[in-house]
């Protein structure tokens, strides 16, 4: 257990709380010291380890992937490229599958991103909770004389809402372009104005057209950040068995076994559901009503 | 779980991670795997165009042996019947050729029985002449009674 000294309740929370670097509210910038200065900079501010880890994953996805698409053949396949390609017909069955908007060069490319993205983000959530934290404490503590207590290190993006946030706001305004692409502004909006319910109930049709069409990222990002956070928190949980003796701690191995082996079906699907929602929004923007 | 700064910079991340996934890593692959798909469809159609020209190579190829059966049928046939003329021509021949040589023979044999009598009757006569020369001894005139004898050989 961190620190040793932490009550559970602190514990939980250190595991909860980014690195965050952002404007202090006397105008300096920093690094927060504790929760609620973290708090305390509002918008300006930024979650580092969402980002170096959310960046340095995305880039050994495009590497991997850009490696195979460099000597990619056309004979018979070996060995990586075999994985990748197996990988690219599942998604290419899922966006022809799913999207008939015609010919369209991103969003096959799009789905492609976020399902290897996401799934490999989600994939952190498997590294035991205390290990890469407990890590970074040290490294802080020796590299920078750091409080230990004071270092962050949350290692699963998309249990930061604005990693999946982010995201679903993309595909909102890639929803919003197409839309607006595709059906021009007159189109859409008379879409968001006159459905379900005709002229006459204009007001009723904005609210119900409005709401779903904003629920749509908000549902894709909650989804996502909802549940790798219950997952997340119940590794947590389980990770505070190990302070509570031999007999909890064997239960807590058993335990965080089975929730890892049951995780690798929700980090997957999670990763899944939200590429296929998204070609599905994207292929709705190019349906015209 | 403070909603910040981090939003946005994750939407800039993303978008630039589909727009290099976009224009680095989807295009090539995709090309490749058309590529593969097309020389599939290119090597069955071959693989199919194969099998039909050798259907009908076969096909020729029966044709071909069908004929030439007919061919070496009719030429054994000639062949025999010619075989059977030149039998029966040579049969002729030797039956010609036979009944020549017993003519010739018959011939040769004639005469020399003809010439044997003819020496038998000059030795009878001669024998006859002196036998009766011997007998007759002065009666007789060989000049006067030659005519005589003659005319005896010749009854003989």
């Amino acid at each position: 257990m961190a620190g040793g000294t932490l009550t559970s309740g602190e514990y939980i929370k250190h595991h909860l709380t980014n690195w965050t670097y952002g404007q202090h509210p006397d105008g300096t910038w920093g690094f927060a010291h504790s929760a609620a200065e973290a708090k305390e900079m509002g918008f300006w501010a930024i979650h580092v380890d969402s980002m170096l880890w959310s960046i340095g994953i995305g880039l050994l996805f495009l590497y991997l992937f850009r490696k195979v698409a460099k000597t990619i053949t056309s004979d018979t396949p070996n060995g990586w490229q075999n994985f990748v390609e197996w990988i690219f017909d599942f998604i290419d069955d899922n966006v022809r599958g799913s999207f008939s908007g015609g010919k369209n060069d991103v969003v096959a490319p799009l789905a492609l991103t976020i399902f290897i993205w996401v799934f490999l983000m989600n994939l952190m959530d498997l590294v035991p909770v205390d290990l890469l934290p407990r890590l970074a404490q040290e490294a802080g503590a020796f590299f920078f004389g750091a409080d230990p207590h004071h270092v962050y290190f949350k290692v699963v993006p998309t249990t930061d809402p604005n990693v999946t946030f982010g995201m679903a706001l993309a595909v909102f305004v890639l929803m919003l372009y197409y839309s607006f692409k595709i059906k021009g502004v007159g189109g859409f909006l008379g879409e968001l104005a006159f459905q379900p319910f005709g002229k006459a109930g204009l007001p009723a049709n904005l609210i119900l057209e409005g709401i779903s069409l904003i629920s749509k990222p908000v549902s894709l990002a909650l989804r996502l950040f909802g549940n790798l956070y219950a997952g997340e928190m119940i590794f947590i949980l389980i990770a505070l068995l190990y302070s509570g003796g031999v007999a909890w701690g064997v239960l807590g191995g058993f335990l965080q076994l089975g929730w890892a082996i049951f995780h690798i079906l929700i980090i997957t699907l999670q990763a899944f559901i939200f590429m296929v929602l998204t070609i599905v929004y994207l292929d709705m923007a190019h349906q015209e009503h | 779980m403070n909603i910040n700064l981090t939003l946005f910079a994750q939407m800039i991340t993303f978008g630039v991670f589909v727009w290099f996934c976009m224009k680095f890593v989807w295009p090539p692959i995709m090309h490749a795997l058309e590529e593969r798909k097309t020389r599939i469809a290119d090597g069955l159609a071959a693989a199919e165009r194969g099998k039909r020209e050798q259907e009908l190579a076969e096909k020729r190829a029966g044709e071909l042996l069908h004929e030439a059966k007919g061919k070496a049928a009719e030429v054994i046939a000639r062949a025999e019947k010619r075989a059977g003329e030149i039998v029966d021509e040579a049969k002729s021949d030797a039956k010609v050729e036979g009944d020549r040589l017993v003519v010739a023979a018959q011939a040769e044999i004639e005469q020399q029985v003809n010439r044997a009598k003819e020496q038998l009757r000059t030795q009878v006569a001669t024998l006859a002449v002196a036998g009766a020369e011997r007998v007759l001894k002065r009666e007789i005139d060989v000049g006067a009674h030659n005519d005589v004898l003659d005319e005896l050989v010749n009854q003989i």
